[in-house]
């Protein structure tokens, strides 16, 4: 049986894409804390939807119809949103005082409890 | 059934399984999350995996309709985690 390079180029990124998003979302679901629980998706995001992105771009310009880059959009849109999101998502752990497993500076703790 | 004659299919249902096994797992974490901000990140990574599926199911078809789909929700799932995140932080979105 013989294999075209491009097909077994695309199957490694689709595979490889595959697999970290599986990773990330096991690390949703494994990880302790919320604030490490964070970390997880994140990488699923840049390196899943990533390389899954461009296996897109390139079995689309191998066909017919020429170069296709518009899957790039989804990527740059993607890659700029997730930190926003995952910044403001702290924040908002922060400010209702989720639970860490890390334990919190002296000074921080003296503070809270004496509140 | 599997037709491994064809590389790329198989990759791609592969790829497709390991997908639906992410989003069955971000479900689990949506569902039962014992903070909030816990499972506004669920709803998050449930949006980036759909995205994922899509992208997926349009290399499968052969179709670019399914990347409109794919675009359409990467933007307003990002709209949608700042919308909750705003909430939690300021207890109104708009003020």
């Amino acid at each position: 049986m013989e294999y075209s390079l491009l097909d077994i180029f695309l199957s490694v990124l689709i595979l490889f894409g595959g697999i970290f998003t599986f990773i990330g979302s096991l690390g949703l679901v494994r990880l302790r804390d919320f604030y490490s629980r964070l970390h997880g998706p994140t990488k699923a995001t840049t390196l899943g939807v990533g390389s899954l992105l461009i296996a897109s771009v390139i079995h689309f310009s191998t066909q017919e119809t020429g170069l296709s880059l518009h899957e790039l959009l989804i990527t740059l849109f993607l890659f700029i949103t997730a930190p926003v999101s995952a910044h403001l998502l702290s924040k908002a752990a922060i400010h209702l005082r989720v639970r860490s497993v890390a334990k919190l500076p002296a000074i921080i703790e003296e503070t809270e409890r004496s509140d | 059934m599997l037709n491994p004659a064809n590389l790329l299919e198989l990759a791609i249902l592969i790829g497709q399984g390991l997908v639906t096994a992410a989003l069955a797992l971000t479900l689990w974490r949506l569902l039962s999350g014992p903070e909030k901000p816990d499972r506004i990140l669920a709803l998050d990574t449930l949006y980036v995996n759909a995205i994922a599926l899509l992208v997926l199911i349009g290399i499968q078809r052969n179709s670019s309709l399914y990347f409109e789909a794919a675009l359409l929700i990467a933007m307003m799932g990002f709209v949608g985690t700042v919308a909750l995140c705003k909430y939690l932080l300021r207890g109104d979105i708009i003020e």
